[in-house]
């Protein structure tokens, strides 16, 4: 494995748990959308602030540690995205800050009117943020994003396999917030709250299985490498997210809502795992390998020292905030 | 004359169309973003003295403050992030010549930012919903780390902007980048002194606007221990940052001389080299001459040079195509430096005459100064980033990367400008409703601020 692989997985691993640690948050905003008004509304849009209200700042970091070592691991491939992929980009940053932003406003507004306000361009911008992301997904993996940059500004992201990816993106994000969500409730002891986002979480986690699996339809025709890919080298990692998949929803028919958050994030993490192993060796898939898009082995054995420090600082900092968000003394 | 610095850049040819609105929407997002970005490094450090005085001073004052100021942080924090996660944007999606040929020269100090920022943000949310969950020793224990990242996430990001002014890490043969040693990029010969000149700044700016908000108070009336201490805090803090930046500024200003001579001759407007130099006080340069200045004979080169005589190289030494925008350059900073004096100076009379006994907190007039002192420093970081920025064209990375060449080729740039600009604007208007209906609210008499929305809340959530 050369230097270059190694800070690709790094890379990846990022991309992984930003899309459960991210993802369940963005997700929220759809259970927050479709609350509803008064007494029941008001109690999930609560659940919600306690939720993610400690974590989403940290979550979001892991968008930066990608976005760093992409532009100083594989800078010409980094050029060459932002270039082509610019409409998507600006709008998935445009959805980033106002979900951030909204997010905090609404938690402090002074009277119900700006508390809606807020609200909805909270929730709103929660949706359009993965699904732009993912329609970048979905551009890098069907070959769109020419290796000298500025490539088509529209068809590289309006296209059969970005749609896939951003529409993936979305399901899989509220399946997941609805599956953290309604664990959350039960474990605060609000029964009725956490069965009422049980009826949600399974239609959603229905419909996620058929996007995932209907979305490899479009694809085979679409991104042929990546879909080769799928179906070889990372068809492993396709069963795994159909069974946990399976299992996640059948732990929540059941009502074991603590154990059913692990099953939803192994699925979720089996589809986006399968993603980067079916376009392995490619960078900007049909256009650069990674090795190809390396950086210096300098920089890179420093972006190594970087992971290896985020391994000894962040990670133990990060496991002791969510642990504390699921004591006794924080649930409450 | 602002004309004639802007046309070139339109008429010309060649440029590309993302010039012009990439360097707008850069300004904006950027001189937007370092407001929020001070207040990450320096508000955790003061929070940290009114939290620790509340505990262990058993100060229920100041114990109160931290809680009001904790909840502020978790407004001014949150658009601080995706404010600069727009920056990280930008710098691939505005200058991808700089990105893509530069990326893994400049990379690793952003590299080590994003782990300052983790940790910020990680214990951020610790110490926000941490409030009566947490023993209290240990909470206030999460401000430490937070601290500690604001210094190292601000060495990280200005490292790369003095990498930009003093490029180092790299050699470059027959066009090709080589010979990379992202360290020595990122400890490149300015980074110190231009670290110490934000991080100080930094302090001056929340400094400024938190005791401003408190001296507001004492205008209207509100005289009691509350507005006193949330005065004084901060203003301990921006006196001994105000007081210490003049003298950065001058170590970095003449190592500008030796490194950016062009730079040098346009903030001290030396349109010819002269020795000894006088200091011109504002003043324009049309059609090549300098006029309506206001010149003080010899310093100039005690300023720029530390020397009663020492030449300040004027302009007629650099090609005309390696000109900065001099007029904007000169006038930024020298308002940057007239703030940055006057404030020093207020922040010496002040501590002055409360050791000879006299309190100006009961003066008027100071305390209308006072709560313009913290958009001052905030103009004064605002036109010092102007200074430096647009002091450095023609070049990206000085005299290795023009601008035009690390701007984007793309056309439609102007329309992500607009909106930035209305998002940004947004953001600002409600910023500002929900920070002063929280004012009013504390004014009105309630402590825990609950959601207009969801169950009355007793419990401290902040």
């Amino acid at each position: 494995m050369t230097l270059a692989t190694v800070v690709a997985v790094a890379m990846f691993l990022g991309v992984i748990v930003y899309a459960l640690l991210g993802g369940a948050d963005f997700g929220s905003g759809f259970y927050d959308l479709t609350a509803g008004g008064g007494e029941g509304g008001a109690r999930l849009r609560t659940l919600v602030d306690h939720s993610i209200g400690p974590v989403w700042e940290a979550n979001h970091v892991w968008l930066i540690y990608i976005l760093v070592i992409w532009w100083t691991g594989f800078p010409s491939a980094f050029a060459a995205a932002t270039t082509t992929l610019f409409v998507p980009l600006m709008l998935a940053l445009a959805g980033i800050v106002l979900r951030g932003a909204s997010f905090a406003f609404r938690k402090y507004s002074a009277t119900m009117a700006q508390a809606r306000l807020f609200g909805a361009i909270f929730a709103g911008s929660s949706l359009i943020t993965p699904f732009f992301l993912g329609t970048v997904a979905g551009a890098i993996a069907s070959g769109r994003v020419p290796a000298t940059g500025y490539g088509d500004r529209v068809d590289s992201w309006l296209n059969p396999t970005s749609v896939v990816g951003g529409l993936l993106a979305v399901v899989t994000c509220v399946f997941l917030a609805g599956a953290f969500l309604t664990a959350d409730a039960a474990r605060a002891g609000d029964t009725a709250l956490a069965e009422k986002l049980r009826h949600r979480v399974l239609a959603v986690g229905i419909a996620t299985g058929l996007i995932v699996f209907a979305g490899l339809y479009p694809i085979t025709r679409d991104a042929p490498t990546l879909s080769h890919g799928l179906r070889g080298q990372a068809s492993l990692l396709m069963v795994v997210a159909a069974l946990a998949g399976t299992v996640a929803v059948a732990l929540l028919y059941r009502r074991r809502y603590s154990a059913a958050r692990f099953p939803a994030a192994v699925a979720v993490g089996a589809v986006i795992t399968g993603w980067g192993v079916g376009q392995y060796p490619w960078l900007l898939v049909d256009e650069v390998t990674i090795n190809d898009a390396a950086g210096a082995d300098a920089t890179l054995a420093g972006l190594l020292v970087v992971v290896g420090l985020a391994g000894v600082i962040v990670l133990p900092a990060l496991g002791y905030l969510l642990w504390l968000t699921q004591t006794e003394e924080w649930t409450h | 004359m602002w004309l004639s610095e802007v046309a070139p850049v339109l008429a010309s040819g060649d440029t590309p169309p993302g010039l012009l609105p990439a360097r707008e929407q850069m300004a904006v997002s950027l001189g937007w973003h370092i407001v929020l970005a001070c207040f990450g490094v320096a508000f955790p450090t003061m929070i940290y003295v009114v939290h620790r005085r509340g505990i262990v001073g058993d100060d229920p004052v100041a114990l109160g403050l931290a809680k009001r100021w904790g909840k502020v942080s978790a407004v001014l924090f949150a658009i601080g992030a995706v404010s600069g996660t727009v920056l990280s944007f930008e710098m691939g999606l505005l200058w991808p010549g700089l990105m893509g040929r530069f990326g893994d020269v400049l990379g690793l100090p952003f590299a080590f930012e994003g782990l300052s920022f983790f940790v910020e943000a990680i214990f951020l949310g610790i110490y926000l919903y941490g409030w009566g969950r947490m023993p209290a020793r240990r909470h206030l224990a999460m401000l430490i780390p937070m601290g500690v990242s604001g210094i190292v996430g601000t060495f990280c990001v200005v490292s790369v902007n003095a990498w930009m002014n003093n490029p180092a890490g790299f050699a470059i043969v027959d066009g090709r980048v080589t010979n990379i040693n992202p360290w020595r990029a990122m400890f490149n010969g300015g980074v110190w002194l231009q670290f110490a000149h934000m991080w100080v700044g930094a302090f001056m700016v929340v400094g400024l606007v938190v005791s401003g908000v408190y001296a507001f108070g004492l205008l209207r009336g509100r005289v009691d221990g509350h507005h006193r201490l949330g005065f004084t805090v901060p203003f301990v803090f921006a006196s001994v940052a105000a007081v210490a930046q003049p003298l950065i500024g001058h170590v970095l200003g003449m190592r500008i001389h030796d490194t950016q001579p062009a730079k040098l001759a346009a903030f001290e407007l030396a349109e010819t080299t002269e020795g000894p130099s006088p200091l011109r006080l504002g003043g324009l340069l049309i059609d090549d001459r300098v006029r309506w200045s206001l010149d003080i004979p010899r310093l100039g080169s005690i300023i720029a040079r530390n020397s009663l005589d020492a030449p300040v190289p004027g302009l007629d030494t650099i090609p005309e195509t390696d000109w900065p925008p001099v007029n904007i350059t000169h006038l930024a900073f020298q308002s940057m430096v007239v703030i940055g004096t006057l404030l020093a100076g207020v922040a010496v009379l002040y501590w002055l005459l409360r050791w000879r006994g006299y309190d100006l907190l009961t003066n008027r007039w100071f305390l209308r100064f006072a709560v313009i002192a913290g958009p001052l420093a905030v103009l004064a970081v605002e036109f010092g980033w102007i200074a430096t920025e647009v002091g450095r064209q023609p070049w990206t990375v000085w005299h290795v990367l023009r601008t035009v060449d690390a701007a984007s080729m793309s056309t439609g740039i102007w329309w992500s400008y607009l909106g930035v600009l209305v998002i940004y604007l947004g953001m600002t208007v409600g910023a500002f409703v929900v920070l002063r209906s929280m004012a009013r609210r504390w004014r009105a008499g309630e402590a825990d601020l609950p959601s207009p929305y969801g169950p009355p809340r007793q419990e401290p959530v902040p």
